[in-house]
């Protein structure tokens, strides 16, 4: 049926990866199952409830292990929400996944009202988000998730970069007591290098500190500014990324310190460029008086192309490629190239 | 059924309750008139005689639950939890008042309410949650929500009406405020949604019809435990602004404040009703 998927990066970009040392990992949507699995084995009040999303939230030996802990709804997102804050209001630790395009736009009021206004510790988990789904079309593409929930009080909204942060924030989700939005696609996932640091809840994470170009990424756009930046060093352009998966509350002190710090700041984000981190960015960095060259790389405001989503990736610059090349127009037009 | 006394301070007390909302709408400048007195002969019989929750064992996990779907006539559920001991009545002068936390519908701010409710369609997926929840942990407790008869054209209360059969959830009560009004006018002019009770019955529900100012009648009907497999919903045929003369069955009442005249008039009629009750408890 579909036609076969090319791969996320170009040749070039696997041999940048290559040099800079960088391992395949599993995909997040994968390690967010297995994480899930073992908390809900040390405890039950753990509990998954799925909109006839168990295959795809890749919760198959969830329910097989734990059949007690997996509250299937059938395909009625707004029910799963609304079931999900009941349970959560009766002590359950309670992640509802669901598919983020249906998630968090058919279900948005309930995620505002029950969880979100009630104040119910739910964790919302948006699995095959932004264009995962790819040449299947703007119906499965969540592109509007992290601004919606951005404007909604009351609730952290979290795009894991990698394995190690899809763990490290649902084992966080899952110890909280307030609403956590996780997102993340299903795409095998690169590790990010160690030098960012370990996962702090809230705060961005940093590779490098130059001050030509600060990339500023969150969920799985990350991977591809680190290329970018591997590519511009070789060229002499000293740059820093900053892996953002918290898009809200945002670590302001971080990006403050990239706007002020570096000639060119380029967002990045598998999301609409309206309402998501690159607007969160530059609100910040104006009302904070920081001037700095901004462009914000995300999809567009238009009909989304049709393809993979290695081709929408590309197509919309979401590459080492397209990434180095915003970096390079950018610091022309602030005369800032060597 | 309930000897002829406690019925009659059952009565007393829902006289009470309809001078108590009116006297907070009065007050307030706003609110839900006409649904608020026609749900709270159903909240005077499940706060008197039916829920086990108290402000004593509000945090007991193991307390009954009730989640008010119809969140706009939240007046009612005030000054029912005032009066059962939630929290102080005259907290409730502040009713939308700035920077009260008596909202306009039900938040969790306010001791003895649940969930924050007032959005249409949301209850019923809510206690259905609740009442998951309380079949895997084998508790104790029942799950009650109140709805509207137009609320019924949201369409999540059939996801989760579906979903309540299919996990047998026969701890599970929804109570339908059937007053054939919404604020259009007749329900069933705007989107007639009969027959409820056979559409409830198709989805694999236990339907019961009941007159919804009969005390007695709600007393039985609701505090019958628990049994079988399937959720039960009670068609509570209910007025509409019920007590107050001019009020009741008039669509205008909604959400209408009544005039200072009206607002006499109003509590002169059930202070007239409050005598004849007392006149018959002796
Ligand atoms: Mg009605």
């Amino acid at each position: 049926m579909s036609a076969p998927a090319p791969s996320m990066f170009t040749p070039a970009a696997l041999a940048q990866a290559e040099r800079l040392g960088l391992r395949m990992g599993w995909p997040n949507l994968e390690v967010f199952a297995d994480t899930l699995l073992e908390l809900a084995e040390r405890d039950r009040n753990v509990l998954a409830v799925t909109s006839d999303s168990r295959g795809s939230g890749k919760l198959g030996p969830f329910g097989q292990k734990l059949p007690r802990q997996i509250v299937e709804v059938g395909i009625a997102e707004q029910n799963l929400v609304g079931v999900a804050a009941g349970l959560g209001s009766c002590g359950k630790r309670v992640f509802a996944v669901s598919p983020g395009c249906f998630l968090t736009a058919r279900a948005l009021e309930q995620i505002k009202n029950d969880v979100c206004y009630s104040n119910i510790p739910v964790t919302v988990v948006g699995i095959s988000a932004g264009v995962s789904y790819g040449a299947l079309g703007s119906t499965h593409h969540s592109l509007h998730d992290l601004a919606a929930l951005r404007a909604i009080h009351n609730i952290h909204v979290v795009a894991p970069a990698d394995n190690g942060e899809t763990r490290a924030a649902v084992e966080w989700a899952a110890a909280l007591d307030s609403p956590v939005y996780l997102r993340f696609g299903k795409a095998p996932q690169y590790h990010l290098p160690e030098q960012f640091g370990p996962w702090r809840p809230g705060r961005a994470r940093q590779w490098g500190t130059g001050c030509d170009v600060a990339f500023v990424a969150t969920g799985e756009t990350v991977i591809h500014c680190v290329l970018a930046a591997g590519q511009l060093e070789s060229q002499g352009v000293s740059c820093r990324v900053l892996s953002v998966p918290t898009v809200k509350p945002l670590d302001t002190a971080a990006i403050l310190a990239a706007g002020r710090e570096c000639a060119a700041v380029v967002t990045a984000e598998e999301h609409s460029i309206h309402g998501g981190l690159g607007e969160a960015c530059a609100s910040l960095l104006m009302q904070a008086s920081v001037s700095c060259a901004l462009r914000i790389i995300g999809i567009p405001d238009e009909e989304t192309v049709t393809g993979s989503q290695a081709d929408i990736f590309r197509h919309y610059g979401l590459s080492m490629e397209g990434l180095t090349a915003a970096a390079q127009r950018l610091l022309v037009t602030v005369g800032a190239t060597r | 059924m309930l000897a002829a006394t406690d019925t009659t301070e059952l009565a007393l007390r829902s006289v009470r309750y309809r001078s108590a909302l009116l006297r907070a709408i009065n007050h307030a400048g706003a609110g839900h008139t006409g649904g608020s007195l026609s749900c709270i002969d159903i909240l005077n019989v499940l706060y008197s005689r039916v829920l086990n929750v108290s402000p004593q064992n509000w945090a007991s996990p193991n307390r009954d639950r009730y989640v008010q779907s119809k969140g706009h006539s939240v007046e009612a559920l005030y000054v029912v939890l005032a009066e059962r001991g939630f929290f102080p009545p005259e907290q409730l002068a502040t009713l939308c008042h700035y920077q009260s936390h008596f909202v306009g519908h039900p938040t969790r701010y306010i001791p003895g309410i649940e969930m924050n409710t007032g959005a249409l369609g949301h209850g019923l997926p809510i206690a259905v949650g609740m009442a998951i929840a309380g079949k895997l942990d084998a508790a104790p407790y029942r799950v009650f929500t109140l709805l509207g008869d137009g609320e019924l054209a949201e369409g999540s209360n059939w996801e989760a009406a579906m979903l309540a059969a299919h996990y047998e959830l026969s701890q599970l009560t929804a109570i339908i405020d059937y007053n054939t009004l919404q604020i259009t006018g007749r329900t069933s002019d705007v989107c007639d949604n009969s027959p409820i009770d056979e559409k409830f019955a198709a989805f694999g529900w236990e339907v019961h019809s009941v007159d919804g100012h009969d005390l007695a009648a709600l007393a039985k009907l609701l505090s019958a435990p628990a049994h079988g497999a399937a959720p039960r919903c009670v068609i509570a045929h209910t007025t509409k602004g019920k007590g107050v003369s001019f009020m009741e069955d008039v669509a205008k009442w909604h959400h209408g404040v009544p005039s200072a005249a009206e607002f006499e008039t109003a509590l002169a009629e059930l202070a007239a009703a409050e005598r004849a009750l007392l006149g018959d408890a002796e």
